[in-house]
């Protein structure tokens, strides 16, 4: 790219103020949260409005520069990181929460709205949106909906997906499309809405999001059962939904875990423990008590050595401590931390954490597994140091067999942290040359520049 | 050209801290002054990158990543909210005196660091003269909270001043009244050392008076070493590793004239700078600087940790309830909640105190936008960072926000006078020390007038 034109042309557009070339400000935009090698952009730039966003992609596409969007960058799998001299869209410009309807039910946002700001926006005025990833903190709508993200309750209240009413957005020349409604059934024309979510900036540049939004559960329980033994733990998970109760949260942690968190943030969880299992049932105050306590059957007939249940919101808050901290208490033990997101039928989780173990073994690895065992989406948490080649090597080879074992479990590659970069080359295995060559040709009907975060998803 | 290379060798004292960043990103969520710009090169995952791509020679020059570097509070915010612990200010600390000493200080940061701060008489001098200049080129501002601005637009003034509500220098230094002081133990049985720190000294004595005033009650045996130094913090953040030894020696040498139990502070930043970064910045080859800042870190309290937790003061407290009781919000100051996770002593201090209802703002701890050096350099954004502490201390009704930091002092004292509200600043042992007044003046029974004096 030939700077100093287009940094002209760019500064028209957005500002100077909001173009960003130097050097060290271009090496900030330049990786996520993956553990992949970071690539320098040529250009940042951050509109402030609507239609500054979409004469930026016009631009792109007029001369053929590669734009990657970027929420706040916490991709786990290389998704926001850019092609070496290419462009990088900020969102975090594009901030407002435009609407909350709580007739409707549905809440209108810009595609740099901070996914906890809507969910307490929401929660302010007795309404609920569920999708909750780990980064919600700081991640961004726009992000969560390129990703279809997930969280920890997918089990009863589904992903991103489930949420996305109506979207707008530019496709590659500049153009707004608008996708959706803001009504709950909508039958017109394609599902272009659909085409875009978990597309990664590859098809399109999210611009307005329309979100459906739902009661507040009235009520809540939660429990942590212990087990001395693995398998319990996993059939417990089975048995659960086999007998139709849907926990808004049903969250497994391993022993490697499990100490890692004690040793990092003593909540009191048993040291020998196998597994522990933190469970929570929500919905209305009735139907809350009687699954709490047949939940809580199942755990003790399954072999439950021991069952906690909260009593109250700080002992609520007790228990989640535990999981909230698992991943934090796993980075604090190396320098690299691979969270990988794998996903089996939740009825094979018994067949994938022993697999899991295996893998550790076999390639002489420090791996943690927690995760929405509820959902069939364990997180691996291979521990490592990436300046070490020799394990670096291990590491990978790691991460290629638990995808060969999630695939033969019938699960797929990433429940929730998209193919980006990371799982690009290995997503033929999961789903055949025929649908690749099809998204191909769909990136290059809508794309045909290549300009939309190109080498992502789908390679080439 | 910089010779990159050499720099890349100096680097590798943070090489092993920095690696344990996973860029997860989520000191974004905490980050004041990522709230204010969204810039990545402001908050600490983009730091930490900027020099990681020092460590692999990926810029022809230092100025770039050395200016983003120094735009940050140190508010340490990051580094309490970082999943996987990194020592993000450990990393800044170092990382600045490796670029100041690779690169060179700036002029003006030579004159102030070097030649000023470095030196504490001729800093006590200074502001001396300051005390003189102030009357002249300010006017009032607001009356309850004792503040001044700029009395007429001068290009002799910085942009950093037009605007700006300051408290202007005290009349009379702490040191000028108060020289030095050595009592023995009274009937508490523990002797104390006092380390005064600058702002306090030149701007808000009457904070170490109500620390005398509480030990005199309480029967505790007090040191003050005369001519005291500035803690180094200044000297730290702007890179000056010389500047900032040399203060530690000279303020060693007079805290070890005489033996005490505990080394006390009133100011929160200093507190955490001698409790954390004595022992971490300094080095000489013998280690025995090192080992003498350790024995010191080890003894050195905040004030109302030393009060609390030593139950010189009974925390039951008196009844929040009372009658005219004012109501009180209690502002965490970073460097003591998030550095050195003290904020249930000072609450308890001033629920002792009675006369406060003690009421709890939204984000207490959310930072207040000071920083240092940080509200000089980027007066524009501190100022914005203190509206938004401002309007949680409105909304939280209260008359008296407390603090335990003067330079959060300073700061809060400044948003709240420019929005012209009726609340006034206090340093929780002022509280503190005016209840003891209070009872030892009036019968209890007393109890229909407001307890706490609103003015400063």
């Amino acid at each position: 790219m030939n700077a100093s034109p287009f940094l002209t042309a760019l500064a028209k557009i957005v500002g100077a103020e909001n173009v960003f070339s130097d050097p060290a400000d271009l090496a900030t935009y330049a990786y996520d949260a993956a553990v992949l090698k970071p690539n320098m952009p040529a250009v940042a730039v951050r509109p402030l409005s609507s239609g500054a966003m979409g004469a930026v992609v016009a631009f792109c596409n007029e001369h053929g520069i590669p734009l990657t969007v970027r929420g706040s960058g916490t991709n786990l799998s290389g998704g926001t990181i850019p092609l070496e001299g290419g462009a990088v869209l900020l969102t975090n410009g594009l901030n407002r929460i435009l609407e909350i309807n709580t007739e409707d039910m549905y809440a209108v946002v810009q595609p740099g709205v901070i996914t906890a700001k809507l969910a307490a926006a929401v929660e302010a005025k007795g309404l609920f949106y569920p999708p909750d990833p780990g980064s919600q903190a700081v991640s961004t709508l726009g992000g969560n909906v390129a990703e279809n993200a997930g969280g920890l309750r997918g089990l009863k209240y589904g992903v991103t997906a489930d949420y996305v009413m109506g979207l707008q957005f530019y496709d590659a020349g500049g153009t707004l499309i608008k996708t959706g409604s803001r009504t709950v059934k909508c039958a017109t024309g394609y599902n272009l809405k659909a085409l875009m979510i978990g597309s990664e900036g590859t098809l399109g540049v999210l611009e307005e999001i329309t979100l459906k939004l739902i009661p507040l559960p009235a009520a809540r329980r939660s429990l942590l059962a212990i087990f001395d033994d693995l398998d319990k733990a996993s059939e417990t998970v089975a048995a659960i939904i086999a007998r139709h109760i849907v926990p808004a949260t049903l969250e497994f942690l391993d022993n490697f875990t499990i100490r890692a968190v004690e040793s990092f943030s003593h909540v009191g969880l048993p040291l020998e423990a196998a597994a522990v299992l933190l469970i929570e049932v929500d919905g209305h105050p009735g139907q809350v008590a009687e699954d709490g306590q047949r939940v809580e059957e199942i755990c003790r007939r399954r072999g439950a050595t021991g069952i906690q249940v909260a009593e109250d919101d700080a002992q609520r808050d007790r228990i989640w401590a535990a999981r909230r901290s698992a991943l934090s208490a796993l980075a604090k033990l190396k320098p690299t931390v691979v969270l990988e997101d794998a996903t089996v039928p939740r009825s094979r989780i018994p067949a994938m954490v022993r697999a899991l173990q295996a893998i550790a073994g076999r390639f002489r690895l420090a791996i943690g597994t927690f995760g929405h065992a509820g959902d069939g989406n364990l997180h691996p948490t291979i521990l490592t140091d990436k300046r070490d080649a020799e394990e670096w090597h291990r590491v990978e080879a790691a991460i290629e067999a638990i995808f060969d074992e999630a695939l033969a479990l019938g699960g797929t590659l990433s429940g929730e942290h998209g193919t980006g970069l990371a799982k690009a080359r290995y997503l033929a295995k999961e789903t055949g040359a025929g649908a690749i060559q099809l998204s191909r040709a769909v990136k290059r009907a809508l794309d045909p520049r290549n300009i939309l975060n190109p080498g992502k998803v789908i390679g080439g | 050209m910089a010779d990159m290379h050499a720099l890349v060798g100096l680097m590798r004292e943070v090489e092993d801290q920095l690696a344990v960043c996973m860029r997860c990103g989520m000191c974004q969520a905490v980050c004041p002054l990522y709230a204010q710009t969204g810039r990545e090169a402001d908050v600490a995952r983009g730091k930490l990158a900027l020099l990681d791509g020092l460590l692999h020679e990926i810029f022809e020059r230092p100025d770039g990543v050395a200016e983003r570097l120094n735009k940050c509070l140190l508010c340490g915010s990051c580094q309490a909210n970082c999943p996987s612990g990194v020592r993000v200010i450990d990393i800044f600390l170092k990382a600045r005196a490796i670029l100041t000493a690779f690169a060179g200080m700036s002029a003006a940061q030579r004159v102030v660091l070097r030649g000023l701060l470095a030196h504490p008489a001729l800093l006590d001098r200074a502001a001396a003269w300051g005390t003189v200049f102030q009357k002249i080129f300010t006017r009032p501002a607001s009356e309850l909270l004792g503040t001044s601005c700029a009395r007429f637009t001068s290009p002799l003034l910085s942009a950093a001043m037009t605007g700006r509500h300051f408290t202007p220098l005290a009349e009379e230094p702490y040191h000028h009244a108060v020289p030095a002081m050595n009592t023995p133990a009274g009937r508490s049985g523990i002797r104390v050392a006092f380390f005064v720190g600058c702002l306090i000294d030149k701007v808000y004595p009457g904070v170490a008076r109500a620390f005398q005033d509480i030990c005199a009650h309480h029967g505790i045996g007090l040191f003050i070493p005369a001519n005291q130094g500035c803690c180094g913090i200044p000297a730290l953040s702007g890179g000056d590793r010389e500047s900032f030894q040399r203060l530690v020696r000279h303020n060693l040498a007079r805290f070890e004239e005489h033996s005490f139990d505990y080394l006390v502070t009133a100011c929160a930043t200093c507190t955490a700078t001698i409790k954390e970064f004595w022992p971490l910045m300094c080095d000489d080859p013998s280690a025995k600087l090192k080992a003498r800042t350790r024995a010191l870190a080890e003894k050195t309290l905040d004030v109302s940790q030393f009060l609390i937790d030593l139950r010189i003061v009974d925390p039951g407290g008196r009844d929040p309830e009372a009658p005219g009781a004012v109501p009180v919000a209690y502002h965490d100051p970073c460097h003591l909640k998030k550095s050195l996770g003290v904020f249930a002593q000072p609450r308890a201090l001033l629920d002792a105190a009675g006369g406060c209802r003690r009421t709890e703002m939204q984000s207490p701890d959310q930072c207040c936008g000071m920083g240092g050096s940080f509200n000089v350099k980027y007066y524009g954004i501190s100022s914005r960072i203190g509206g938004g502490k401002r309007d949680l201390i409105r909304a939280s009704g209260c008359r008296v926000v407390a603090t335990a930091c003067p330079a959060c002092m300073l700061q809060l004292t400044d948003a709240l006078s420019r929005a012209g509200d009726a609340v006034t600043v206090r340093h929780v042992i002022e509280i503190y020390a005016e209840s003891l007044k209070r009872h030892a003046n009036a019968p209890p029974a007393d109890q229909t007038q407001e307890h706490i004096r609103p003015g400063v």
